[in-house]
């Protein structure tokens, strides 16, 4: 039998680790992929209080298909800006995307 | 120590070291690849949570279709990007320090909380769940709305999708 603290545990180093990414790595498609692990994180803490605290129902499990097609839209939207980007300014790097900084 | 137990701390651990490799690692190719290792462990819990139907969307949408796309999108911009070089930039330090700061003040949160060490409740009725998922994701007195909203939010992004990143005419 799993205890409830190590899927948390679990779930809470992954986020910090995409955290990690998204503040730190230069490259705007890895910030992407960053992102995607946070949201993993976020899935299976849903599926895993689902399971843990209220495994009668089903809302948890409807969450996460919920969390799920947001990720899908994300991922499609973010690559294609990042490849629009890449297009007109020939880089991916988050630092040049500076035409809206004020 | 139970079978499950050694099955989730040996995934855990290859999980993890695959999520740290797809942020630190220098060529964008392989950070994919260690991405799609890292969806691959987190298909697993989701077997030995129960959800064996999140297991299967894992496969299918993660890696089968947001992994993909992702290596696609590497390849499309590899030029500029080449794998010479630091990837990170020079404030990966307080980058660290935030990360660590954050899971310093979950942990905080979890230690105080009583249901922490919760063991899973027997799940009865274990085979009925897909059903009730599915019926509960088209009844209107109960996920209908969020449901319809998704799909409408997945139309919506495939949309925004082709019409950013399609080639225009001048």
């Amino acid at each position: 039998m799993i205890p409830l603290s190590w899927y948390l545990t679990f779930a809470a180093i992954l986020f910090c680790i995409g955290l990690y990414g998204v503040l730190v790595r230069k490259n705007a498609i890895a910030i992407l992929m960053s992102i995607e692990l946070m949201l993993n994180s976020v899935i299976i803490n849903l599926i895993s209080f689902w399971r843990y605290r209220a495994p009668e129902g089903i809302s948890g499990q409807a969450f996460a298909i919920v969390v799920f097609a947001v990720a899908a839209a994300e991922v499609s939207v973010g690559l294609a800006l990042i490849i629009s980007i890449y297009r007109r300014r020939k880089s991916v790097v988050a630092e040049d995307m500076n035409l809206m900084k004020w | 120590m139970t079978a499950q137990q050694i099955i989730f701390l040996v995934v855990a651990a290859v999980t993890l070291i695959a999520g740290i490799s797809v942020v630190t690692s220098r060529n964008l190719i392989h950070s994919a690849l260690w991405l799609i290792l890292t969806l691959a462990g987190v298909a697993v819990f989701y077997v030995l949570l129960n959800a064996g139907f999140f297991a299967v969307i894992q496969v299918v949408v993660y890696i089968g279709a947001i992994a993909i796309l992702f290596i696609f999108a590497v390849m499309l911009t590899r030029r500029v990007m080449q794998d010479t070089g630091p990837q990170s930039n020079s404030y990966w330090w307080l980058g660290a320090l935030i990360a660590l700061l954050l899971f310093a003040g979950i942990a905080l949160i979890f230690t105080n909380w009583q249901g922490f060490k919760a063991l899973p409740p027997v799940m009865l009725d274990q085979s009925g769940k897909l059903v009730q998922l599915g019926l509960s994701l088209v009844s209107p007195d109960k996920y209908l709305l969020p449901f319809e909203l998704a799909s409408v939010l997945l139309v919506a992004g495939m949309i925004g999708a082709i019409y950013v990143a399609g080639e225009k005419k001048q």
